[in-house]
């Protein structure tokens, strides 16, 4: 059994050279020999018939090698989608929102592509669009989809609502138990309110890019996916390929915060290189990343009921999502929205319903911990405005209804893998609730790690080092250096003695994804299982060396000798050699309940806001990252401290605004993500490391929980200081200011009432 | 349609190095640096507001987005491939970046540390306020910015030790 030795610590990051020399190359940092380019023609309006696409004029300029339209691809499909396929790389016969692809022109170079883009003519008959979701449910409402996309079927993706769907309803969600009406007869206090929370770009600073080339009869991609394995799914079916002849090939990537989950920019480079017989490369700029995907918007109407002690009975939860014209990952939110919008606390009865519609704007998909940032806000609000109108702690409120340690927030599903009550305990004292003004503070748990398949290859090298080849991607989290230091402790060598390949198809072993924080918990797992492997197989061969032989750090005892791996493999050899272990866990024994693990959120903010304009400031930042066993304790901060501020962003300022059916901020001017200055003046990263996870040395996830709760915080800290509750993010200073209005008129009208 | 390109000879010096290059009149020095194989300083914006295409020129920190080639002429580029010789005499920002962690996806900090870079010749003791003020322009999506303002402010003693 492996022990922890370069795990626990924080060890470099592996690629730390190379990032801060420029050494370090990304997909649009790639030079392929002889690549065109590809820039995409976008519809100028929201919804549309295509009448005609005239490509006459951009055929004819001198480096323009072709026009590429869904039309002309025949008999392709272009369309792509993981659980509908559904997504047109190049819309047919009619475009579904702003910005959508009509056509790839293919030049030699950027420019000529350019210039060509703009002389390309589309003919369009307009159709009335719909951009608000839940006119987009309504019985009259304008069709995008004449008819249902349907389901891929794939296991994974078994539970997003895809039964009995109609109209634009893209997922329908529902759960609960109990006999809720009943519960909310019986209350003391029923907390009711609309929520909201805005559409997001989770702005990954590399945009989308990808290169693809046809070869030898097989297709490689470079791009910037965050699920290299995923996208070789989607273009083999596209193109008719084996998967064994679809390579894609993920270099550093350049920010991905689920935004490069799926496929995205790499069917359009596909479809260029297949047209023109060339390389092609397909780089976006920042506002046409913006219109590939964002997150899902959702507007949460809540009911919560009380009994006058605190204790939570019942939760009534009516969501609608607004998820965009395709379906992307939309539905996968959407069912996690809905199991992560009440807990995580006890409750007799609840009642979910959380539907996904189709409108005619930029398709939704994942971002950062996405469904539980968008149902948090309502379920933690919810709590604050009952302690308040009970007079009970918010603190104390929250510690009466919690789960505890194993007790189930989903029945059925995995017991929380985590002692809530103590990381409440530690945020509010780093906080100093109770003594400061403007504290606000969340509580959340996630059902992460997604489907639990993931693969690992280990080879034990002639001289005892090792490398490994696996396919979970390196966005910056530093799953290099994390998966590294198990690897070395997996095999009992020193941290220098390893290497890890990541993410190209053509080589490394099979990963489902890198996303819902799983990386550390299951390829940690399987990398383990297979060092195990290859050490059975040193053994073996030892065994053919010798009389006895034991397992040992780093090698064998055999016949009373210490063998190191290198001994081992040359003397069976006689000459050259390695040893190859592998293994994979799979939805079966220990990791047959899903989820995998809980995924904690606690964190919270001590803020204060000048009246007068409304500007709301982030005095302090307190996460508790409840991970388990920290493998690398300062990338464990780091991917803290990055979530919060991510998602402070959605609660100060980030959203994306349609005026009327386009969009009015594509651009990181009008779209404000934070920046240094936001930066709050005292920041308090703890970790609760309790070795409670399913993962290596009992580590669990982390990198989405520190900022699922923290729209709800700062709002509570608002609230509290305005004496009213915002329901709606992000709290410009606009907001805040009339939010501050109204409190102050109302205080006025009571005191003369 | 046609269209007509025209270009200019341009002579300037790219980390340390005299170039003469035949430029586009219309080509931005980002594209000009990236096609030298220069890769270190990013596109991404494109509207001078993230800092990730940050270069020195004559010192002074430019986005390389915005700034055409020809502006090299009769001038000096340096970009964050020209800061170090080898890994083992990294420059004090490289350094302290390294030291601290400041970076995770890696993808903004070329523009950061030319940033930071610029600030401490112009300014040797910056306090913690002027780091900031000096940084608003370089945006990072992954960290939370702490351990950038941290690692500058320890460039800064290392420089002035050094």
């Amino acid at each position: 059994m492996a022990e922890p030795r370069s795990s626990g610590t924080s060890v470099p990051r592996l690629d730390g050279p190379a990032k801060v020399t420029g050494r370090a190359k990304y997909a649009v940092d790639l030079d392929v020999p002889g690549a065109a380019h590809g820039v995409a023609v976008r519809a100028d309006r929201a919804h549309a018939r295509i009448l005609e696409i005239d490509a006459s004029e951009a055929t004819a300029l001198p480096d323009v090698l072709a026009v590429v339209t869904a039309a002309s691809l025949a008999p392709i499909d272009v369309r792509f989608g993981h659980i509908s396929r559904d997504h047109p790389a190049l819309a047919v016969d009619k475009v579904r929102y702003a910005g959508e692809p009509v056509a790839l022109v293919v030049a030699e170079t950027r420019r000529a592509a350019e210039r060509g883009a703009r002389l390309v003519r589309v003919r369009y008959e307009d159709l009335p669009a719909v951009i608000d979701a839940e006119e987009a449910l309504a019985d009259d409402a304008p069709l995008l989809h004449e008819t249902h996309p349907g389901r891929t079927g794939d296991e994974g993706f078994h539970n997003t609502g895809g039964t009995r769907l109609a109209g634009n309803l893209c997922a329908e969600n529902t759960l609960g138990w109990g006999d809720v009406d009943a519960a909310f007869e019986a209350a003391d206090l029923v907390v009711e309110g609309e929520y909201r929370y805005p559409m997001l770009y989770g702005y990954a600073m590399e945009p989308y890019n990808a290169t693809a080339l046809f070869e030898e009869g097989a297709l490689t991609v470079y791009s910037t996916a965050q699920h290299p394995y995923m996208v070789r799914d989607d273009l083999a079916l596209m193109f008719g390929l084996p998967l064994a002849r679809v390579r894609v090939v993920v270099p550093y990537v350049g920010g991905g915060y689920g935004t490069k989950s799926y496929t995205k920019v790499e069917p359009l480079a596909a479809l260029g290189a297949y047209a023109t017989g060339r390389p092609v490369r397909v780089a976006l700029s920042v506002e046409e990343a913006i219109y590939t995907t964002r997150s899902d918007g959702a507007v949460v109407r809540a009911r919560s009921a009380f009994a006058s002690d605190g204790t939570l009975l019942a939760r009534d939860m009516d969501i609608v999502m607004n998820s965009g014209a395709y379906s992307d990952n939309s539905p996968l939110v959407c069912a996690k929205l809905a199991n992560r919008c009440f807990g995580p606390y006890r409750m007799q009865a609840l009642r979910v319903r959380c539907r996904s519609a189709f409108t005619n704007t930029t398709p939704a998909s994942s971002l950062r911990g996405f469904g539980a940032p968008q149902g948090n806000l309502a379920s933690e609000l919810q709590l604050d405005e009952a302690a308040d109108r009970l007079g009970i702690d918010a603190r104390e409120l929250r510690l009466r209804n919690l789960v505890r340690p194993g007790e189930q927030i989903l029945p059925g599903k995995r017991g929380v893998d985590a002692d809530l009550a103590e990381d409440l305990r530690l945020l509010t004292e780093s906080l100093g609730w109770g003594e400061r003004e403007g504290v606000g503070f969340g509580i959340s748990a996630s059902d992460a790690g997604a489907h639990p398949t993931s693969t690992a290859l280990v080879r034990i090298h002639g001289d005892g080092s090792a490398s490994c080849a696996l396919g979970a991607t390196e966005l910056g989290q530093g799953s290099r250096t994390v998966l590294s230091q198990i690897l070395a402790d997996g095999l009992g060598l020193p941290f220098e003695q390893v290497a890890i390949v990541q993410s190209d198809t053509g080589v490394v072993a099979y990963e489902r994804t890198t996303g819902a924080s799983r990386t550390t918990t299951l390829v940690g797992r399987s990398l383990l299982a297979a060092c195990d492997d290859a050490r059975r197989k040193i053994r073996e061969l030892a065994s053919e060396l010798a009389t006895e032989v034991e397992d040992a750090p780093g090698g064998v005892v055999a016949d009373g000798e210490h063998l190191g791996y290198g001994d081992v493999i040359r003397r069976w050899f006689g000459s050259g050699g390695e040893v190859v272990g592998s293994a994979a866990i799979r939805k079966h024994g220990e990791f047959e309940q899903l989820p995998p693990f809980w995924e904690i959120g606690a964190s919270g903010v001590v803020a204060s806001v000048d009246e007068e304009t409304g500007r709301v400031t982030v005095e302090q930042l307190t996460t508790v990252g409840d991970v388990g066993f920290a493998i690398n304790p300062a990338l464990v901060h780091g991917q803290d401290l990055g979530a919060a501020t991510m998602c402070l962003g959605a609660a100060l300022s980030e959203e994306l605004v349609y005026d009327g059916s386009t969009l009015s901020n594509p651009n990181v001017v009008e779209y404000r993500v934070p920046r240094v200055g936001d930066l709050p003046h005292r920041v308090d990263q703890i970790l609760a490391e309790r070795r409670d996870g399913i993962g290596p040395f009992g580590a669990k996830g982390g990198g989405e929980g520190a900022g699922n709760p923290v729209g709800a915080a700062v709002a509570a800290a608002v609230g509290r200081l305005l004496g009213r509750y915002p329901r709606r993010l992000p709290l410009t200073p606009e907001r805040v200011w009339r939010l501050a209005q109204e409190a102050e008129q109302r205080e006025t009208e009571t005191v003369r009432g | 349609m046609t269209a007509t390109t025209t270009t200019t000879r341009v002579t300037g010096v790219i980390n340390g190095r005299e170039r003469t290059l035949e430029v586009d009149n219309a080509a931005l020095l980002l594209d000009v640096l990236r096609d030298l194989g220069l890769t270190g300083a990013k596109p991404s914006c494109e509207m001078e507001v993230c800092g990730a295409c940050t270069v020195q020129l004559d010192g002074l920190p430019v986005s390389a987005c915005t700034t055409l080639a020809v502006e090299l002429d009769g001038r000096t580029v340096e970009t964050v491939e020209g800061l170090a010789r080898s890994d083992d005499a990294l420059h004090p920002v490289q350094q302290a970046f390294l030291a601290r962690s400041a970076f995770q996806c890696g993808f903004c900090t070329p523009g950061m540390i030319m940033s930071a870079k610029a600030l401490l010749e112009a300014n040797p003791s910056p306090s913690r306020d002027e780091v900031v003020h000096w940084l608003e322009g370089s945006i990072c999506r992954c960290t939370g910015y702490e351990s950038i303002v941290e690692a500058v402010l320890e460039a800064a003693e290392a420089m002035r030790d050094g």
